[in-house]
C-alpha cells in the first residue's frame, strides 16, 4: 500500500486569486500597530511560509522579495531587511516542502518553527552588523506564536480546497 | 546527462534553478541593505511606497481605534473627576510662572538687544499626535500624524510637555518618523545646568541614555539636569533633557560612564510640539586641519564667553 499524505485528503486545486488574497491579508495585519508588544506573530511571513510548503511552483522567493520590500517601508526598518529574511525563508520552506507534507500538523510547526527563528536572526544580524540594538529575547516569542499558529492557519488557508463533505457515488474519485 | 553541445528537452519550464534564484534575490536584497545603510540613497523609493501603502495603513488602524474609543468610552466617572482636579492644580501651580514668563521674555529681548546679540528666534510649533510606535525592534521611532502637507521638515525637534522627546528624520505626505531620544543612532548636545558642563547625550537603548566622552573626574552628579547647549543649531538652548541616574568612574578606563534617563515621555504616547525649524547657523570659520585640537578650542572658547 502507497503511504498517503498525513492530511489524507485530496485537495482541490489552489486558485491563484486566493494565494494573492491571502498574502494581502496577511500583509494588512502585519500594518495593525501593536508597538513593542512582544509575541506577535509576523503574518507575511507565516501566510509565505504556508504557500512556499503547499504550492512551492507559484509561491517563491520573488514573492518574498516584492513582500519583504513592502515590510520594510511600512515597518520603517532599513531597506532589505525583510526582503533578505523573507527571500531565505521562503527558500528554506519550499526546499522543506517535500518532506514537511508528510507528518502531522503538530511535526509540520516544529519544522517550520526553526524557519522562523532562522528569519528572525538573519534580521537581527542585519541590523545588528550596522550598529543597532539588541531588541531582546522576547522579540523571537513571535515565531513561537507564528509556529503554533501553523495549525488554525493550515485549516484556514486550505479549506477552499477541500472537496464537499456530500457524497456523490457517480464521482470517479 | 548531458553530452556535450547537447542539452536534455526541457519537459517542464520551471525558469532558473531554485539556488540561482535564491543567489540573485539576495544579492539584490544585500545590495538594497548597503545602499539604504552606508549611502541613504533609497528615500524616494520609500516615500513612493509609503504613500500608496498610506490608505491601507488607515484602515488598519480601525481596529485599534475603535478599541482605544471602547475603553475611553468606559474610563469611570471619578477617573475623570480626580484628573480634572489634578491638572486644575497643575495649571494653578504653574500659572505663577506662565504670568512671569512674559515679563521676562520682554525683559529678556531688552537685555540682548542690550547685550547687541542676536535676538532668540521666534519659536513657533505645531501641536502633532504621537499615532504609533515603529514595528521595527532595533530602533526606538515613532510616527506623527503631521507630514509635509504641515510644513513637517527633517530635522526638527520634537518636545511634549516635560523635555525633548526626539528629531523628525523623515517626512511622508501626511506623516512623519520621529527618533526617539533613546534610540542608539540619535546624540543631542547638552550641558549641565548646575554649572554649564557641555557634553553629548546619546541614547543608549532600553529607554536610557549616556553621556558620551567626559573624563572620570568630569564635575557631574547624580541627579543633575541636563538641558539643550543650542550648539547644533537644532534644538533651542535651555530645553530639559535628561536626568543623570548612574555614574560609574572607574579609573581603568578614561571616560566616566554616565547614565542618564530622559525626563520627557519619550516612550509615551500623546500628543506632542514639533518645533519650526531654526534658521542656518553663520558659516564656521576656516575648519582646523584635524580634531584634534577640538578639547583646546573648548577651553578658549569657555574662557571666552566667562570673561
Amino acid at each position: 500500500m502507497q503511504p498517503t499524505h498525513a492530511s489524507r485528503r485530496i485537495l482541490l486545486p489552489v486558485r491563484n486569486w486566493f494565494i494573492v488574497l491571502t498574502l494581502f491579508l496577511a500583509l494588512l495585519l502585519n500594518l495593525i500597530p501593536f508597538g513593542r508588544l512582544p509575541g506577535i506573530p509576523d503574518w507575511v511571513a507565516l501566510v509565505l511560509a504556508f504557500w512556499c510548503v503547499h504550492q512551492p511552483l507559484k509561491v517563491g522567493m520573488a514573492a518574498g522579495f516584492v513582500l519583504g520590500l513592502a515590510m520594510d517601508v511600512v515597518d520603517a526598518s532599513v531597506m532589505g531587511q525583510h526582503a533578505l529574511a523573507y527571500v531565505l525563508l521562503a527558500f528554506a520552506a519550499a526546499g522543506l516542502s517535500r518532506r514537511v507534507l508528510w507528518f502531522p500538523l503538530s511535526q509540520q510547526a516544529l519544522h517550520v518553527l526553526p524557519l522562523f527563528l532562522g528569519m528572525q536572526l538573519v534580521m537581527m544580524v542585519a541590523r545588528m552588523v550596522s550598529g543597532a540594538e539588541f531588541p531582546g529575547v522576547l522579540w523571537f516569542l513571535s515565531s513561537f506564536t507564528a509556529a503554533l499558529l501553523w495549525h488554525p492557519v493550515t485549516y484556514l488557508l486550505l479549506m477552499p480546497q477541500f472537496r464537499p463533505e456530500d457524497k456523490d457515488v457517480h464521482r470517479p474519485i | 546527462m548531458s553530452v556535450v553541445g547537447h542539452a536534455p528537452p526541457p519537459f517542464f519550464k520551471r525558469g532558473p534553478a531554485p539556488l540561482v534564484r535564491l543567489v540573485f534575490f539576495v544579492s539584490l536584497s544585500l545590495i538594497l541593505l548597503i545602499a539604504d545603510l552606508r549611502f541613504h540613497t533609497l528615500e524616494w523609493v520609500r516615500l513612493a511606497v509609503a504613500t500608496v501603502a498610506w490608505p491601507l495603513q488607515r484602515i488598519t488602524w480601525m481596529p485599534i481605534d475603535a478599541a482605544g474609543d471602547v475603553g475611553a468610552y468606559l474610563v469611570r466617572q471619578s477617573t475623570l473627576l480626580k484628573e480634572n482636579e489634578e491638572l486644575r492644580r497643575r495649571q494653578l501651580g504653574t500659572a505663577n510662572l506662565l504670568l512671569r514668563q512674559q515679563h521676562l521674555e520682554q525683559e529678556n529681548m531688552r537685555l540682548r538687544a542690550l547685550l547687541d546679540m542676536r535676538a532668540r528666534l521666534p519659536v513657533e510649533g505645531r501641536i502633532a499626535e504621537i499615532l504609533y510606535a515603529a514595528r521595527d525592534p532595533f530602533s526606538r521611532r515613532v510616527i506623527i500624524d503631521k507630514g509635509m502637507q504641515h510644513g513637517i521638515g527633517a530635522g526638527q525637534a520634537v518636545v511634549d510637555d516635560v523635555g525633548i522627546i526626539g528629531q523628525v528624520v523623515r517626512v511622508f505626505p501626511l506623516t512623519a518618523e520621529v527618533l526617539l531620544l533613546t534610540d542608539k543612532d540619535q546624540a543631542i548636545p547638552v550641558e549641565v545646568q548646575r554649572n554649564g558642563l557641555r557634553a553629548i547625550l546619546a541614547g543608549a537603548g532600553a529607554g536610557m541614555m549616556e553621556l558620551r566622552f567626559l573624563a572620570a573626574n568630569a564635575e557631574v552628579q547624580i541627579g543633575d539636569i541636563l538641558v539643550t547647549s543650542g550648539l547644533d543649531g537644532v534644538y533651542l538652548p535651555g530645553l530639559p533633557v535628561a536626568k543623570v541616574v548612574k555614574i560609574d568612574r572607574d579609573s581603568a578606563y578614561s571616560f566616566a560612564r554616565i547614565t542618564c534617563a530622559p525626563l520627557a515621555g519619550v516612550e509615551r504616547h500623546g500628543l506632542a510640539l514639533v518645533l519650526g525649524a531654526r534658521t542656518a547657523l553663520p558659516p564656521q570659520p576656516a575648519d582646523a586641519p584635524s580634531t584634534a585640537d577640538e578639547p583646546g578650542r573648548g577651553k578658549r572658547a569657555k574662557k571666552k564667553a566667562r570673561q
